[in-house]
C-alpha cells in the first residue's frame, strides 16, 4: 500500500471538515498524564429532561455553602422571607450571599448536620416553606454591558454565585482579576468526568442559549483572548447543542476524549492549554480562568433575570432510585425529600454519595441539604457500591503511579504515609495530590489511598502550624527579652540623670529646686514616650506578622501613651506651679476635667462597641452594656467631682502648687502599683487557665511593678526635696478639699453598688432563662462587687483619714487615687475585650465540656440503671416511667450542653477564621496579580531602554522598584497566610 | 438505614491482588510444558510439591503471627513464590531440595520481614540462592534436552530412590562455559558440542525459553506488567552479547544464545518482575532492569557461575530502595523532578 494514495484523499475531506466546522485549525487536545475509565454509568440518568425538584416542608441552608466566610444572617428565627430574598450576606473579600429559595418562615439559626467529612453540624438557616413559593420582586438586566464589570461582579457577589462544580469558590473573585491579569484564555469546564453524574450533561442539551449568554457576560468580565468550552466526547448532544448556540460567536468548543480526571482544573488546562499550572498556584497566574457550565448558566440568571442562586441542577442516581434523572432542586433541601420525590420504591440503600463516586462524600445522615456544590446524590444499592473489600498488603504493582494525572509516585506516598514519614512524603511531592482518587480506583489490593493522603496532608498542615505558633513564641521571647533590657537601661538612665540633678540641685540651691524638678519629669516624660513608642512598635511589628497578642500590645501602648500623658501632664503642671506658683487648683480642676473626658470618650466607645455588638448579634451585648454603664457612673461621678473641684477652685490658694510635683507623683505611683496589682493578678488568672500569654503578662507585670518602684524612688527624691522648696501652708487647701473625696467616693460606692445589683439580676435573669451567657454575667458581678468592695474600703479610709487631716499628702493621694480607678479600667477593658472574650470563652468551653460530660455521664448511669431495672424486673412500672422521664431529662441536659458546646466550638472557630482573616486565595490572587504586574513593568522597563529618555527609565525603574515592594509584600502575607491557614484549620 | 460512610472512592475496580497473582500462575504453564516435554515429570513435580510446601510454611506462620490464614493465603504471593521456584529447580531435584527452598522463601525470606509487601527481596531467588550455596552440586544437575524422563523415574528421583548420577548432563550455558574455562575454545569444539546448536539457540532449551517469552507477553497483554522491566532485562543481557559477539564470534556467545539460554526469559518476565522487591517507578524499572541483565551477561561470561539470574535479581533488589530515589517522575506542576533522598 503506497502512502501518497491512501492519505491523498484524507486531505481535502479534512479542509471540508474544518470549514464546516467553522475552526480555523484543528484545535489541538493535548493529553495529560494517566487517568481511568470507570463504567460510566451516565445512561442511568442522561435520558430525561430536568424536572422541577421538590418543594420540602423545611429547607436548611447552610452559612457556609462555598469557600470563604460564612455569609452573615440578615434575618432572625420567625421573620417570614419571599422566594429569592437576601437571607444572609457575604461578610469579607471571599463569601457569598445566600438567598430563601422559596416563600415562607424562617424557624431557626443553628446547628444542623451538612455534608461534610468529619459528620460536623453547621450554622445553617432553617426556613419553613409557606408552598406559595412567592418571588420576591425582581428584575434582570436587559443589556449587560451598559453596567461596568465592578457593577456585575458586585451583582453576582450578592446573587450567591459559587462555583457549581465542586469547589464552590465564590465566582465573585474568580472573575475579578484587576487590570493586571492579562486572561489568555478562558475556559469553561464542560467535561463532567466523574462516572453517574449527568447535571451539566442536561443542562447543556437543555440550556444552551442560557449558557452561552453566561459565557458572554463572563467574557465581558475577564476579556479573554479566547475562550474554550471542553466537553468530553461521551456527550454529543450536549456537544452539538452547545456547538449550535455558539455558532458565530468567538467561542471554541473543545471536544476531550473521554477519561478520568479530565474535568479536574488543572487536567482541563492542561488538555486544552498544554500548560502546567505550577505547583501552589492559581491558573490566573499561566493565564487562564476555568469556569463551570452550571456557573456560567447562573450567572445568566442572575444578571439577565435578576434571579439569585436559590437552585441547582442535581443529578440523582443509582439503583437504589427508581426514577433517575435530573433534576431542579432548590437549595437547602435536605437530601431524604430528594429520595423521596425519586419515588424510591423501598429500594435498599446501601451507600448515599453527595458529589460523584471518585470524590463525592458518603452522607451519614439522609437529612443533610443539597448545596450550591451538589452535584449528584448517588444512592446506591449494596450490589453497586458494595463495602470496600479489605485492605490487602500493597505489593508495589505500579499500577496506581500508571494512572496518577499528577504524575505521583502513590505508593510511594502511601508507604511514607502509613509510616508517618511526613518529610519523605512531602519529597515525593505529597501536596501535589488533587485527590481524585484514581489510584485507589485501581489498586488491586483495595487500599483506601486517598485516605492516607488527606491524612498525611493534615499532619503536614499541623506540623506547619505548630512550626509558625513555635516562631511566634520564640519572636515573643525575644521581643520580652529586648523589652526587659531596654527597661533597665531606661532604669539606669533615669537614676543617673536624678543623681545628676539632685547634684545640680544641690549646686544650684534651693531656689532652682523646682526647675530641677521639672527636668526630672521631662525626663521622666521623655522616657514615658518613648516607651510608648516602642509599644507602638512593637504592636505594629506584632499585627504586621499577625502575633496573636496584637489586642494585648495594643493595650499596653494605650497603657503607656496615658502614663506618658500623664507625665507630660505632670511637667507641664510643673511648669505652670514652679515660676509662678499660682493657681494651683486649676490645676486639680483641668486633670479632673481631662480624666472627665477621658471617661466620657470611653464611655462613648464603649455604647459604640455595644451597639456593633448588638449589630453582629454577638452574645456579650449584655456584658459590653454593663461595663458602658459602669463607666457612665464613673464619668458621672468623676464629672460631679470636676463640679465640685471648680466650687472649690477659687479658694485655693498660692502656695498649694509647690505640693503638686509631689502629689502628682503620688498619685503616678498609686497609679502603677494598682496597674501592677491588677496585672498580677490578670498574669495569676491566665496561668491557672493555662492561657499562652501568662509569661507575657507576668512580664507585663514585673515591667509595671518596675516602673512603680522607679515612680516610689522619685517620689521619695522629690519628698526630700519639697522641705527645700518655700514651706508649703498645705492644711489650707487640704482641709476643704477634705469632704469632696469622700463624697466621690460615697457617690461612686453608691454607683458601684447600684452596677452590681443590676449585674446580679442580669445574671439571674439569665439563669431562668437558661442563656448560655449566665456563667459570664455572674463572673461580671462578682467583679463589679469586688470593685463595689474596694470602693467601700477606700470610702471607710477616706473617712476615718478626713478629720484629723495632718498632712496634704494623704487626702491628695485619696483624691487621685479613686478617680484613677475608673480611669485605669476604661481603656483597659476596652482593649482588652478580645483577648478578655477568649479568655472567657475558653472558660466557657471547659465549664461546658465539663457539664455536659457530666450530664452525659448521668445520663449513662440513668439509663444503664434503669436497664438494669428493666432486666431485673426490680422496679415497677410507674417507677420505670419515672426513671424513663429523668433519663430523658438528663438527656436533654447533655443534649443541650452538647450543643452549646458545639456552638461555642463553632463560635470560637468562625472567630480564628476571621481573625485569620483575608482568605488564602484571595492572597493568592493578590500574589498574582502584583507578580503579573511586576512582570509587566519589567517587559515595559526592557522594551523601552533603547528608545526612551533616560527621566523615563528613571521613572519606570522606580515603578519597578516600588512594585517589586509590593510583591514582595504580598508573597509575604501570602506565606503568613498559608501558614495561617494551617492553624485555624 | 444503615448507610456505609467510607471515603471517596467509592468505586474501585473488581479485581484483587489474588486475581493479579493467578494471572501469573496461568502464564507460567507454557513454560511448566515445555519443561516436561523436555525433561520429564520433575519440574511438575517440584512445582506441586514446593506449592504444597509454601502454603504449609505461610499457614504455619500465619497462625504464629496471629493473622487471618485464609484472607492472606488467598492473596496467591506464596503460591507465586514456590511456583517459580519450583520451575527453577533441576527437575531432579529430590524432595528435601524443594522443601528446604521453599520454606526458607517463604518464611525467612518473606514472612520474618513482615509477610507479603514488606520483603525486600524476591523470596524464591532468596531460596534458589540458599540451595545453590549449601548444595551446589545438586542444583546443578540437569538432565539432556529432548530425552524426558517417565514419570516413574521422574518420582523416584524425586524420592531419592534413583541415583541423579546416571543421567545428569550438562545444559548448553554450562557446555559453553567449560569449554572456555580452559582457555579460549576453538571454533572447531564448539561445533563438537551439539547442545549448544539448536533451532536458534541451546537445544532444547531454546524451547523452554521461547515458551516462557510467550507467558510472558500474555502478562504484558494483561497489563499485569509492564513492558519496562522485561524490555531492558533483555536489553541489558542482550546488547552486550550483541556487541562482544561482534567483537569475538568464538570466544562470546552470541545474542540469541544468551536470550534463550538458562533462566533468561523467566527471569525477565517472572522473577524481575516480581513487584515487591523491584524498583517502582517506570524510569526506575527500566534501570534495574537493564542491570539486571548486564550483571547477568557479566556472570555468565567472566564469573564463576554458570547463570546468574538469582544473584543478579538478588543485587538489584537491594539497590531499588536507591534506584527509586533517583527516578522520582516529574510531578504535575513542577520544573524538574526530585532527586535523592529527602
Ligand atoms: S496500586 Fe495498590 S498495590 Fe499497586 S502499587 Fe499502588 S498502592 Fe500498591
Ligand atoms: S489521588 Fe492523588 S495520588 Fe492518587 S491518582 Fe489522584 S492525584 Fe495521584
Amino acid at each position: 500500500m503506497s502512502q501518497p494514495q491512501s492519505s491523498k484523499p484524507r486531505k481535502p475531506l479534512s479542509v471540508f471538515a474544518r470549514l464546516a466546522s467553522g475552526i480555523r485549525r484543528p484545535a489541538k487536545i493535548h493529553d495529560f498524564h494517566g487517568g481511568i475509565h470507570p463504567p460510566e454509568m451516565k445512561h442511568l440518568s442522561n435520558g430525561t429532561p430536568i424536572v422541577p425538584g421538590p418543594l420540602p416542608q423545611q429547607l436548611v441552608l447552610p452559612l457556609n455553602m462555598h469557600i470563604g466566610a460564612p455569609a452573615k444572617p440578615l434575618v432572625a428565627p420567625g421573620d417570614k422571607v419571599l422566594k429569592g430574598q437576601m437571607i444572609a450576606e457575604p461578610i469579607g473579600a471571599v463569601s457569598a450571599a445566600i438567598h430563601a429559595p422559596t416563600s415562607g418562615t424562617v424557624s431557626a439559626i443553628g446547628p444542623r448536620p451538612i455534608q461534610h467529612p468529619s459528620g460536623m453540624d453547621a450554622v445553617c438557616i432553617v426556613i419553613d416553606t409557606d408552598g406559595e413559593d412567592q418571588w420576591v420582586e425582581h428584575q434582570g438586566i436587559a443589556d449587560y454591558t451598559d453596567k461596568s464589570p465592578a457593577e456585575l461582579v458586585d451583582l453576582i457577589r450578592h446573587a450567591g454565585i459559587a462555583g457549581m462544580g465542586g469547589a464552590g469558590f465564590p465566582t465573585s473573585i474568580k472573575v475579578n482579576l484587576g487590570d493586571h491579569q492579562r486572561v489568555e484564555q478562558l475556559l469553561i469546564n464542560a467535561v463532567e468526568c466523574e462516572p453517574y453524574i449527568t447535571a451539566d450533561d442536561r443542562l447543556m442539551r437543555e440550556r444552551a442559549e442560557q449558557i452561552v449568554t453566561g459565557i458572554h457576560i463572563l467574557q465581558y468580565l475577564l476579556n479573554p483572548r479566547r475562550t474554550l468550552i471542553g466537553i468530553e466526547d461521551n456527550k454529543p448532544e450536549a456537544i452539538s447543542a452547545i456547538k449550535r448556540a455558539c455558532k458565530g460567536c468567538d467561542i471554541e468548543v473543545r471536544v476531550v476524549p473521554t477519561k478520568y480526571p479530565s474535568g479536574g482544573e488543572k487536567q482541563l488546562i492542561q488538555l486544552l492549554t498544554g500548560k502546567e499550572v505550577a505547583s501552589g498556584q492559581l491558573p490566573a497566574q499561566v493565564g487562564v480562568v476555568c469556569q463551570n457550565v452550571g456557573t456560567a448558566y447562573a450567572i445568566k440568571r442572575a444578571v439577565c433575570d435578576g434571579e439569585p442562586l436559590v437552585s441547582r441542577v442535581t443529578t440523582l442516581t443509582g439503583d437504589g432510585v427508581s426514577q433517575p434523572g435530573n433534576y431542579e432542586v432548590l437549595l437547602g433541601t435536605p437530601v431524604r425529600d430528594l429520595l423521596a420525590h425519586g419515588n424510591l420504591a423501598g429500594l435498599d440503600i446501601g451507600r448515599l454519595v453527595m458529589g460523584g463516586p471518585m470524590m463525592g462524600f458518603t452522607l451519614h445522615n439522609p437529612g443533610v441539604p443539597v448545596v450550591k456544590t451538589t452535584n449528584c446524590i448517588i444512592a446506591a444499592s449494596p450490589e453497586e457500591l458494595p463495602e470496600p473489600p479489605p485492605e490487602q498488603p500493597c505489593i508495589r504493582c505500579g499500577s496506581c503511579a500508571e494512572v496518577c494525572p499528577a504524575n505521583l509516585l502513590p505508593q510511594q506516598l502511601y508507604w511514607h504515609a502509613k509510616n508517618d514519614d511526613l518529610e519523605k512524603a512531602q519529597h515525593h511531592n505529597l501536596m501535589d495530590c488533587i485527590e481524585c482518587g484514581a489510584c485507589a480506583y485501581v489498586c488491586p489490593s483495595h487500599i483506601p489511598l486517598v485516605q492516607y493522603y488527606r491524612y498525611a496532608k493534615g499532619e503536614v498542615r499541623q506540623q506547619a502550624a505548630d512550626q509558625v505558633k513555635a516562631d511566634k513564641a520564640r519572636q515573643r521571647f525575644e521581643a520580652r527579652q529586648a523589652r526587659i533590657e531596654q527597661e533597665q537601661a531606661e532604669k539606669e538612665a533615669r537614676r543617673q540623670a536624678r543623681l545628676e540633678a539632685n547634684r545640680k540641685k544641690k549646686e544650684a540651691g534651693p531656689a532652682a529646686a523646682s526647675t530641677v524638678d521639672v527636668a526630672a519629669l521631662k525626663q521622666a516624660s521623655l522616657d514615658a514616650s518613648k516607651a510608648y513608642k516602642a509599644a507602638v512598635k512593637a504592636a505594629k511589628t506584632a499585627e504586621a506578622e499577625g502575633a496573636d497578642n496584637l489586642a494585648e500590645l495594643k493595650a499596653e501602648a494605650d497603657r503607656l501613651k496615658a502614663l506618658a500623658d500623664k507625665a507630660k501632664a505632670a511637667v507641664r503642671d510643673a511648669k505652670d506651679g514652679a515660676p509662678v506658683a499660682a493657681a494651683p487648683a486649676e490645676d486639680t480642676v483641668a486633670k479632673l476635667k481631662k480624666q472627665v473626658g477621658d471617661a466620657s470618650s470611653a464611655y462613648k466607645a464603649a455604647v459604640k462597641a455595644a451597639k456593633a455588638a448588638e449589630a453582629e448579634g454577638a452574645d456579650n451585648v449584655a456584658e459590653l452594656k454593663a461595663q458602658a454603664d459602669t463607666l457612665k457612673a464613673s464619668a458621672d461621678a468623676l464629672k460631679a467631682e470636676l463640679r465640685e473641684a471648680k466650687a472649690n477652685a477659687p479658694a485655693a490658694t498660692a502656695p498649694v502648687a509647690q505640693t503638686d510635683p509631689v502629689a502628682e507623683l503620688k498619685k503616678q505611683v498609686g497609679d502603677a502599683s494598682s496597674a501592677y496589682k491588677s496585672a498580677v493578678k490578670a498574669a495569676k488568672q491566665a496561668e491557672e487557665e493555662g492561657a499562652d500569654n501568662a509569661a507575657e503578662l507576668r512580664a507585663e507585670a514585673d515591667k509595671l511593678k518596675a516602673a512603680a518602684d522607679q515612680l516610689k524612688m522619685e517620689l521619695r527624691d522629690a519628698k526630700a526635696n519639697a522641705p527645700a522648696a518655700p514651706p508649703p501652708s498645705a492644711p489650707a487647701p487640704t482641709t476643704i478639699e477634705q469632704p469632696d473625696p469622700v463624697a466621690a467616693l460615697k457617690k461612686q460606692v453608691g454607683d458601684a453598688s447600684m452596677a452590681y445589683k443590676a449585674a446580679v439580676k442580669a445574671a439571674k435573669q439569665a439563669d431562668e432563662e437558661g442563656a448560655d451567657n449566665a456563667t459570664d454575667l455572674h463572673s461580671k458581678a462578682g467583679e463589679l462587687k469586688a470593685i463595689a468592695d474596694q470602693l467601700k474600703a477606700e470610702l471607710r479610709d477616706a473617712k476615718a483619714a478626713a478629720p484629723p487631716t495632718p498632712k496634704a499628702a494623704p487626702a491628695a493621694t485619696a483624691t487621685t487615687d479613686s478617680p484613677a480607678v475608673p480611669e485605669e479600667q476604661a481603656p483597659q477593658s476596652l482593649a482588652e475585650v478580645d483577648p478578655e472574650q477568649a479568655a472567657k470563652r475558653q472558660k466557657r468551653l471547659k465549664g461546658l465540656k465539663t457539664a455536659y460530660n457530666m450530664a452525659h455521664k448521668q445520663y449513662k448511669e440513668a439509663h444503664a440503671a434503669y436497664e438494669r431495672a428493666e432486666r431485673n424486673e426490680t422496679a415497677s412500672a410507674d417507677e420505670l416511667q419515672a426513671m424513663q422521664v429523668k433519663i430523658d431529662k438528663l438527656k436533654a441536659k447533655a443534649d443541650n450542653a452538647r450543643d452549646a458546646l458545639d456552638a461555642l466550638v463553632e463560635e470560637a472557630k468562625a472567630d480564628i477564621r476571621a481573625h485569620t482573616g483575608k482568605d488564602l486565595k484571595t492572597l493568592k490572587l493578590e500574589a498574582a496579580r502584583a507578580e503579573s504586574a511586576l512582570a509587566d513593568k519589567q517587559q515595559e522597563l526592557e522594551q523601552q531602554r533603547s528608545s526612551a529618555s533616560e527621566d523615563t527609565l528613571e521613572a519606570l525603574s522606580s515603578e519597578l522598584q516600588a512594585l517589586e515592594s509590593e510583591t514582595q509584600i504580598a508573597r509575604k502575607a501570602l506565606k503568613q497566610a498559608v501558614e495561617e491557614q494551617g492553624l485555624a484549620e | 438505614m444503615s448507610l456505609i460512610t467510607s471515603t471517596s472512592p467509592h468505586a474501585t475496580v473488581k479485581n484483587n491482588t489474588g486475581a493479579f497473582m493467578r494471572q501469573v500462575i496461568y502464564a507460567t504453564l507454557p513454560g511448566l510444558a515445555v519443561l516436561t516435554w523436555q525433561f520429564g515429570w520433575g519440574s511438575v513435580i517440584n512445582v506441586l510439591w514446593a506449592v504444597i510446601v509454601a502454603l504449609v510454611s505461610e499457614a504455619l506462620f500465619l497462625k504464629a503471627r496471629g493473622r487471618n490464614i485464609a484472607f492472606y493465603l488467598k492473596d496467591y504471593s506464596a503460591v507465586v513464590t514456590a511456583v517459580l521456584l519450583g520451575l527453577a529447580l533441576p527437575p531432579t531435584a529430590p524432595w528435601w531440595l524443594t522443601l528446604i527452598g521453599v520454606s526458607f522463601a517463604i518464611i525467612v525470606a518473606k514472612q520474618l520481614y513482615g509477610g507479603l509487601g514488606m520483603n525486600p527481596f524476591n523470596p524464591a531467588m532468596v531460596g534458589y540462592v540458599l540451595l545453590l550455596i549449601s548444595f551446589p552440586v545438586a542444583m546443578t544437575q540437569w538432565l539432556a534436552p529432548g530425552e524426558p524422563l517417565s514419570f516413574v523415574q521422574s518420582w523416584q528421583l524425586f524420592t531419592g530412590q534413583l541415583p541423579v548420577d546416571g543421567l545428569s548432563g550438562a545444559t548448553p550455558l554450562d557446555t559453553f562455559r567449560t569449554a572456555h574455562s580452559a582457555g579460549a575454545a576453538s571454533e572447531g569444539e564448539l561445533a563438537s558440542h551439539s547442545i549448544l546448536h539448536g533451532q536458534f539457540a541451546g537445544l532444547g532449551w531454546e524451547w523452554v525459553n521461547l515458551a516462557f517469552l510467550l507467558g510472558g507477553l500474555y502478562l504484558i497483554s494483561r497489563k499485569i506488567i509492564t513492558w519496562h522491566i522485561p524490555v531492558g532485562f533483555l536489553a541489558g543481557l542482550g546488547l552486550p552479547a550483541l556487541l562482544a559477539w561482534l567483537i569475538d564470534p568464538v570466544r562470546f556467545a552470541d545474542p540469541l544464545f544468551q536470550l534463550f539460554s538458562g533462566g533468561a526469559m523467566l527471569g525477565a518476565f517472572f522473577i524481575a518482575t516480581d513487584p515487591v522487591s523491584a524498583a517502582t517507578s517506570r524510569m526506575g524499572r527500566l534501570i534495574y532492569a537493564l542491570l539486571i541483565g548486564l550483571l547477568i551477561w557479566v556472570i555468565r561470561t567472566f564469573g564463576g557461575y554458570p547463570d546468574a539470574v538469582a544473584f543478579s535479581v538478588l543485587l538489584l533488589n537491594l539497590s531499588a530502595p536507591f534506584i527509586d530515589y533517583y527516578t522520582q517522575p516529574r510531578t504535575y506542576g513542577h520544573k524538574s523532578s526530585k532527586r535523592g533522598v529527602s
